[in-house]
């Protein structure tokens, strides 16, 4: 119960003044296309030299908070996810801001954020020592089988068909071997300067999902010469409270799968939502809903993403290791105030570290108050005409690919991934699977070779990767997955056999 | 009219001015590291440049622009092919990284493609195992190598890393052959490696090292360099425990810009970023942070270059 001694902290005038800048700055950031959480957050480091450390890290902690949910603004409203977090959110929030529900939509999306991410902050405050110990309890093996688990998913992730979804999933596959392989350093399909550190993955979410709708959009252009006026529904705030607590199965899958995977180091943050999306759609009683503007998948992506973010530091605040992007830029921030994560922290700077932790406590409900004050006016966003809309579009993912690491190289690789998606969405693939691919493939990838390469020096493969209670479990998950996608297949294609003998 | 005409020359000789190298630099420089953020070398460079906008330094800041992939392969790649050689373009070097992988092949650049700056940091590579190990000096070490030739696993940040390259003098000092592991994600995952006992050594930086043996979570057994640390007094050297590993796998730090910068602005670099990195500001933070500090100017950068490119000439010839 320290944290709550430490409470008062965050209150005094410069802490609190610090909080709310980092907050609605961390939203802002979050919405830009192109700039994800990490390099927000490395962004605001230098302020914090001249800071005391609690209270830079309040500004770091408020930023990373916000800036997690702030990607759902231009996941939902242009369909330019922020970050590889925000990609489940763009499935079924895009269409509901098209249909003009855009004000509910983010409603929804911040309030399941908050959820999470208060549930998440709770997780690392109560639970840090037990949870250190299953971050650590990955080992290759594991992540291997953990990244498979995430190709059984692809075939189910919003697609016409499972054949359809496995096919987008492969492209990806094969375009996360492009570049340097980073363990042999081996060249891979580098044939243009731009590739040699492999397709830059918000580059290619960018082009992927933003570009398509672009080209539909200005295909359309002149034929409905832009008089496809939508009207922007109003949304009361209670209504989304109460429809969130009526969503508790997508609310309570979403939250837990992004606590769990979150805490996993080098993995999570990315795949959290995504996984959600897919287990809430698996288990929800309307099914076929998902990915035509059904609330259930925003609130599983959203309370994902940012439950992900409290179990995600706990490898850092406890071992100091960090498990992901974010947390190394964050082990930065600690160190320049001469402060080392791990029982240092929590025994000589208790106050360092508790007021952090509060921060983003506080800071996920201000973000949540923010969020919810400019849902309905950023909602309006949809009534832009489709031909002014496009070149938005077009001209804040450019910028966005742009700023990523300040190279023309990842603007020529979304051009070119998004116009060879436009064309691929024409035959019914869809982007989701791509991009799991293309997240999961190195993954896969470096845990074979680096778990082969201990195998080979210890036991050998077979028992490396196949015992242990750890793979077991895994492996059993992956065939139960598996088993799921065919039956579902066969159930859908004899239903829909009988439809078409009686039409 | 005179008095305009008197401002126009004026104007005029301030804009032929900017061409002298005294006025250089009249804007705002960039480096470019060839790692992530967060990252060592990025929290470093970030660390030793905050004060380049000082009158007393450069009087210009310097932006920090990450490029990372491929170990440093992709920053170092665009370095040497694309960047300007106008003075305003700076790169962070990491050695023997970017040396060993020229020798490698597979890279557009080599030690002829960068001029030095100025050194800032070295970082020594330090063995490690984790606290519960059965380890406790490298004797112990090296005789269960040699009992169980390949069996040994050590975690490590990279191939043709700094890691690496300790790795490969133990083993040739000793006459072992250790399973050395590259891990993808740079020192951390090597470290979360050893400490959850995936592998049953490791090599790291000592500054990450030092954090996690303050931790409790690891044990370091010997530096591979040629004195003790003065973070860790108390670790003996690689040299004290009788293996023949000398410092070509320390991770040295600097400043470098591409071939073609004129002469006159390498030698105003020259002479200014070394008194830069020598601000208290910048020791103090760098100190708190746990990364040893190791000034050095161009002359002595140079000359390190050189040795490093012959030392792993030779080691990496078999390989």
């Amino acid at each position: 119960m320290e944290f709550i001694y430490y409470f008062g902290d965050v209150f005094t005038p410069l802490s609190f003044l610090l909080l709310l800048g980092g907050t609605i700055g961390g939203l802002i950031l979050g919405a830009t296309p192109g700039l994800s959480p990490t390099m927000a957050v490395a962004l605001l480091i230098p302020f914090t030299f001249q800071l005391e450390a609690a209270q830079g890290l309040i500004l770091l902690g408020a930023a990373y908070t916000s800036t997690v949910a702030g990607g759902a603004v231009s996941a939902i409203l242009l369909k330019i996810p922020g970050a590889p977090a925000n990609i489940a959110t763009t499935l079924d929030g895009h269409t509901m801001a098209k249909k003009g529900e855009g004000a509910r939509a983010l409603q929804l999306s911040f309030l399941a954020s908050a959820v999470g991410g208060i549930f998440g902050v709770l997780l690392l405050i109560f639970l840090t020592p037990v949870l250190a110990q299953w971050a650590l309890a990955f080992g290759p093996s594991h992540l291997f089988w953990l990244a498979i688990l995430g190709v059984t998913v692809i075939g189910t992730l919003d697609s016409a068909s499972v054949v359809k979804g496995l096919l987008s999933g492969c492209i990806g596959l094969w375009l996360a071997t492009i570049g340097f392989d980073d363990i042999m350093g081996a060249q891979r399909f580098i044939f243009h300067p731009a590739l040699g550190g492999g397709i830059n993955i918000i580059a290619a979410l960018i082009g992927l999902f933003a570009i398509p709708q672009v080209l539909t959009m200005f295909a359309k252009g002149r034929q409905t010469d832009g008089a496809e006026v939508i009207e922007v529904q109003r949304h009361s705030i209670l209504a989304a409270f109460r429809e969130l607590f009526s969503r508790t199965r997508a609310l309570t899958i979403g939250t837990l799968t992004g606590s769990i995977i979150g805490l996993i180091p080098g993995v999570g943050g990315q795949i959290a939502g995504l996984v959600a999306y897919d287990q809430s759609k698996k288990f929800s009683s309307e099914k076929e809903k998902f990915g035509t503007g059904h609330s259930e998948g925003v609130i599983a992506a959203e309370s994902a993403n940012n439950a992900m973010v409290g179990p995600s530091l706990v490898p850092l605040l406890t071992l100091s290791i960090p498990g992901s992007p974010t947390a190394a830029v964050l082990l930065g921030g600690l160190l320049i105030h001469g402060i080392f994560p791990g029982s240092d922290l929590f025994d000589n700077h208790p106050d360092v570290a508790w007021t952090f932790i509060n921060s983003m406590l506080i800071g996920q409900v201000l973000m949540c108050i923010f969020g919810l004050y400019v849902a309905g006016l950023a909602a309006r966003v949809a009534q832009v005409p489709q031909s002014v809309m496009a070149a938005i579009v077009l001209a804040l993912s450019v910028f966005g690919a742009y700023s990523v690491q300040g190279s023309m190289g990842d603007v020529y690789v979304m051009a070119c991934l998004g116009i060879g998606m436009f064309f691929l969405e024409r035959f019914g693939f869809s982007a989701a699977p791509l991009v799991l691919g293309l997240i999961l493939g190195p993954i896969a990838e470096a845990n074979f070779i680096q778990g082969g390469m201990i195998a080979d020096a210890t036991v050998g493969k077979a028992s490396y990767f196949m015992t242990g209670g750890l793979n077991l479990l895994l492996i059993a998950v992956v065939l139960a997955s598996i088993a799921y996608s065919v039956w579902m297949e066969l159930r859908h294609r004899r239903y829909t056999t009988k439809e078409e003998a009686q039409a | 009219m005179k008095r305009v005409i008197a401002g126009a020359a004026l104007a005029l000789m301030s804009l032929t001015g900017a061409a002298v190298p005294e006025e250089y630099p009249e804007r705002p420089l960039m480096m470019m590291v060839s790692y992530g953020a967060g990252g060592a070398t990025d929290f470093q460079a970030r660390i030793v440049t905050m004060t380049a906008g000082n009158e007393d330094a450069l009087g210009m800041p310097i932006a920090i622009i990450n490029k990372p992939g491929a170990g440093g392969r992709v920053g170092w790649n665009w370095f040497a092919t694309q960047a300007d050689p106008d003075g305003y373009t700076l790169a962070a070097y990491n050695v023997p990284h970017f040396i060993a992988q020229s020798i490698k092949g597979g890279v557009e650049y080599s030690t002829d493609s960068f001029e030095p700056i100025a050194n800032w940091g070295a970082d020594p590579a330090v063995f490690v195992v984790g606290a519960d190990s059965e380890f406790n000096s490298m004797e112990d070490v090296v005789a269960y190598a040699k009992e169980n030739p390949g069996k040994l696993t050590v975690s490590g940040a990279g191939l043709f890393v700094g890691h690496h390259i300790a790795a490969l003098q133990i083993d040739k000092a000793a006459g072992t052959k250790m399973a050395y592991i590259p891990t993808k994600g740079g020192g951390a995952a090597a470290m979360k490696a050893v400490i959850a006992g995936e592998v049953m050594g490791g090599i790291n930086n000592l500054s990450d090292a030092f954090r996690a043996q303050e931790a409790g979570n690891v044990k370091i057994l010997g530096v591979a360099d040629l004195e003790r640390s003065a973070f860790l007094p108390g670790v003996p050297t690689m040299m004290e425990q009788g293996l023949e590993v000398d410092n070509s796998s320390v991770n040295f730090r600097g400043v470098m810009v591409p071939k073609g910068t004129p002469p006159e602005v390498i030698e105003k670099l020259a002479a200014t970023v070394p008194e830069m990195f020598a601000n208290s500001r910048v020791s103090k933070k760098m100190e708190a942070g746990g990364s040893p500090m190791h000034i050095m100017t161009r002359d002595e950068v140079i000359e390190m270059w050189a040795q490093r490119q012959q030392t792993l000439n030779e080691l990496l010839a078999g390989l």
